[in-house]
């Protein structure tokens, strides 16, 4: 191996560690705030990703019906719910919000000269109509058991995920997609060039990155979120609802993984199901940082990026196992070092 | 003699407007039934307390009244019925819990737990919460020393007066603090019964369940005494603080420990 291979392999490492970097703080996020693994993650990257190959085509998106039919359901709950409130039935204002919402997609979707549209425009459109799917599982799957115990909802993660691989290969077809690159020059910097896709994903990362930080340090929802996650009695007894909490870390969550499906679509080709195998690196990231250290989690995904880049080069057949292997030591690793902690209380 | 005695029995706490009215409240732990058709009421700039022996049910109480066990019976907060008593909406409508265990933010700074205080009032677009915040402060000065300190390394105490400012800064109508007390060194205890008539002066009111009766019904307008999940007893504070079954029970032995203590 060479000095310009390494920096190859290094780039595409730090690349895919970037993505999954953002995949295990989702991850981790919605595991600290909800206590669900949210295994479909790697579903809304490959939504991301897939949505806007369609867009690019200039195909109208049948996602946007899925968008439609669980607002639709999301509603009759909040209908459901209203009526049998103690308070007396009263009309809630969000479901014209909402349906109006799902119904200015279809509009959209249905009049818009999707292929010809600039590409920030085709971005904002993806996100539009992927993200609201987040929140809206948590209301119609996780919400009525979200005090049920890690394993149950583990189980019904599982089963979300089987159901949006499914739903995708209907949505979405067997075929794999690309799209094209946000830009096309690259940066030449001596003997290495930089692919400008690359470029993007990194700055995008890292921008997503001191946000979420910004967010969660600074700001008094973000704050609000981490309280939910360190301590759920006390974080209702401030009014901090957990259901709200819930639908805000979905949110957040979906938007992280649809937004690195649109980032790594041009470098990538994705399929309808190549959300899984994503996903788990990003969990592996997580695992590393315990499920309870941001930075850890991040570093531990970078990581994971860049040994499976490198093994590619030394042993492609086996970088899968290479990869997740490695979670073994650490959860060794994991395992001992709480014991400990558990003897010491 | 006699009269003063039936009007134990059907006591009223009499006051210009109800704020909290709890009527025929129960609770079950399964089939174990921890409260059984509980009434009371705290009125408008009154403090209440409650006590009793331990395992009685007055955390029970509390939490129920809160919403956060679930509950048969009725619960008036400020002039509306709660017929499912809802954590996040009582918050809201000006009902403050410090609870038993205090459920502080562990591993978030003092301040910032001070700050969640104010969640709900920020949501509802009332940006006023650094006066309140300032309020809480002089009110706690050792909070304004450890504000930076993860809330986790305080010390009890500490963390009471924490639990106790956290809640303040939602500006409640009413307060219920369940044993703000516990384990605090007698001047810190007296410190923290000073600032409960404090808080009253400020217009709170308060339900307060004690183990500490005599402190308790000394600051108290009016006092419930609760036994194995039922209301046992009930009357205007100094009326209690004289009943002989009260004294035998909850203030005898303190009194001579304390007349142990002081020669
Ligand atoms: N989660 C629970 N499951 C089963 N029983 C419970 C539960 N919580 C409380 N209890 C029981 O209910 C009874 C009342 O408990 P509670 O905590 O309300 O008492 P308390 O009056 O606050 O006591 P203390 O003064 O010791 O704090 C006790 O006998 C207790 O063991
Ligand atoms: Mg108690």
């Amino acid at each position: 191996m060479n000095f310009q291979i390494a920096m190859l392999l290094g780039q595409d490492g730090v690349t895919n560690g970037a993505i999954y970097a953002l995949l295990a703080l989702s991850i981790l996020l919605v595991f600290t705030v909800t206590r669900i693994l949210l295994i479909p993650q790697g579903e809304f990257v490959t939504y991301g990703a897939l949505t806007m190959a369609t867009i690019q085509a200039g195909q109208p998106t049948a996602l946007v019906w899925l968008l439609l039919g669980l607002s639709v359901l999301d509603c009759a709950c909040d209908l459901y719910a209203a009526a049998r409130s103690s308070h007396g039935f009263r009309f809630p204002r969000r479901i014209p919000l909402k349906l109006g919402y799902a119904l200015l997609m279809v509009a959209l979707i249905k009049t818009l000269p999707l292929a010809e549209l600039p590409m920030a425009f085709q971005v904002l459109l993806t996100l539009c109509l992927v993200v609201p799917l987040g929140p809206q599982i948590y209301r119609l799957v996780f919400q009525p058991i979200a005090s049920a115990s890690v394993l149950v909802l583990l189980i019904v993660s599982i089963a979300v995920h089987v159901t949006m691989v499914g739903i995708a290969l209907l949505l979405f077809g067997p075929e794999g997609a690309r799209t094209r690159p946000f830009s096309e020059a690259g940066l030449e910097l001596g003997p290495v060039t930089f692919n400008s896709q690359t470029l993007w994903v990194i700055a995008v990362s890292l921008a997503l990155i001191v946000g979420l930080f910004l967010f969660f340090e600074r700001s008094l929802y973000g704050k609000a979120l981490r309280a939910a996650a360190v301590n759920r009695l006390g974080a209702r007894l401030m009014g901090i609802s957990p259901t709200l909490a819930g639908k805000a870390t979905f949110l957040l969550a979906t938007f992280i993984g649809t937004l690195s499906g649109i980032l790594i679509a041009p470098i990538t080709t994705l399929y309808f199901d190549s959300g899984f195998v994503i996903s788990l690196k990003g969990f592996v990231g997580a695992i590393i940082g315990g499920l309870v250290s941001y930075p850890l989690a991040a570093l531990g995904a970078l990581g994971v990026g860049l040994i499976e880049a490198f093994s590619m080069f030394w042993a492609s057949t086996y970088k899968e196992i290479i990869v997740f292997t490695l979670i073994i030591p650490f959860l060794l690793w994991r395992s001992l070092a709480s014991r400990h902690v558990e003897e010491e209380e | 003699m006699n009269m003063q005695v039936d009007a134990l029995k059907q006591p009223q706490n009499q006051v210009a407007r109800m704020l909290l009215e709890v009527k025929d409240l129960s609770v079950a732990y399964g089939k174990v039934e921890a409260l059984s058709n509980a009434s009371l009421c705290v009125g408008e700039g009154q403090i209440v307390t409650v006590i009793g022996p331990n395992g009685a049910g007055k955390t029970t109480l509390l939490s129920a009244i809160m919403g956060v066990l679930g509950s048969r019976g009725q619960v008036h907060f400020d002039g509306s019925l709660e017929a499912v008593p809802e954590v996040e909406v009582l918050v809201g409508r000006g009902l403050g819990l410090v609870p038993e265990k205090r459920e502080l933010f562990a591993s978030m700074s003092v301040a910032d737990n001070l700050l969640l205080g104010a969640f709900q009032r920020h949501r509802r677009g009332d940006r006023s919460h650094g006066q309140t915040l300032q309020e809480v402060y002089e009110l706690f000065p050792r909070l304004w020393e450890r504000r930076d300190q993860l809330a986790a390394t305080l010390s009890g105490g500490e963390r009471q007066m924490l639990a106790v400012g956290r809640a303040l800064m939602a500006k409640p109508k009413l307060l219920m603090l369940d044993e703000p007390s516990l384990g605090l060194a007698p001047l810190i205890t007296r410190e923290i019964f000073r600032i409960i008539g404090a808080l009253r002066q400020q217009g709170v009111s308060i339900l307060l369940v004690e183990q500490n009766a005599r402190a308790a019904l000394r600051v108290a307008d009016y006092a419930y005494v609760l036994e194995t999940g039922q209301i046992a007893m009930q009357g205007p504070a100094r009326q209690l603080a004289d009943d002989p079954r009260v004294i035998e029970a909850y203030l005898g032995l303190a009194s001579k420990h304390q007349e142990m203590l002081a020669s």
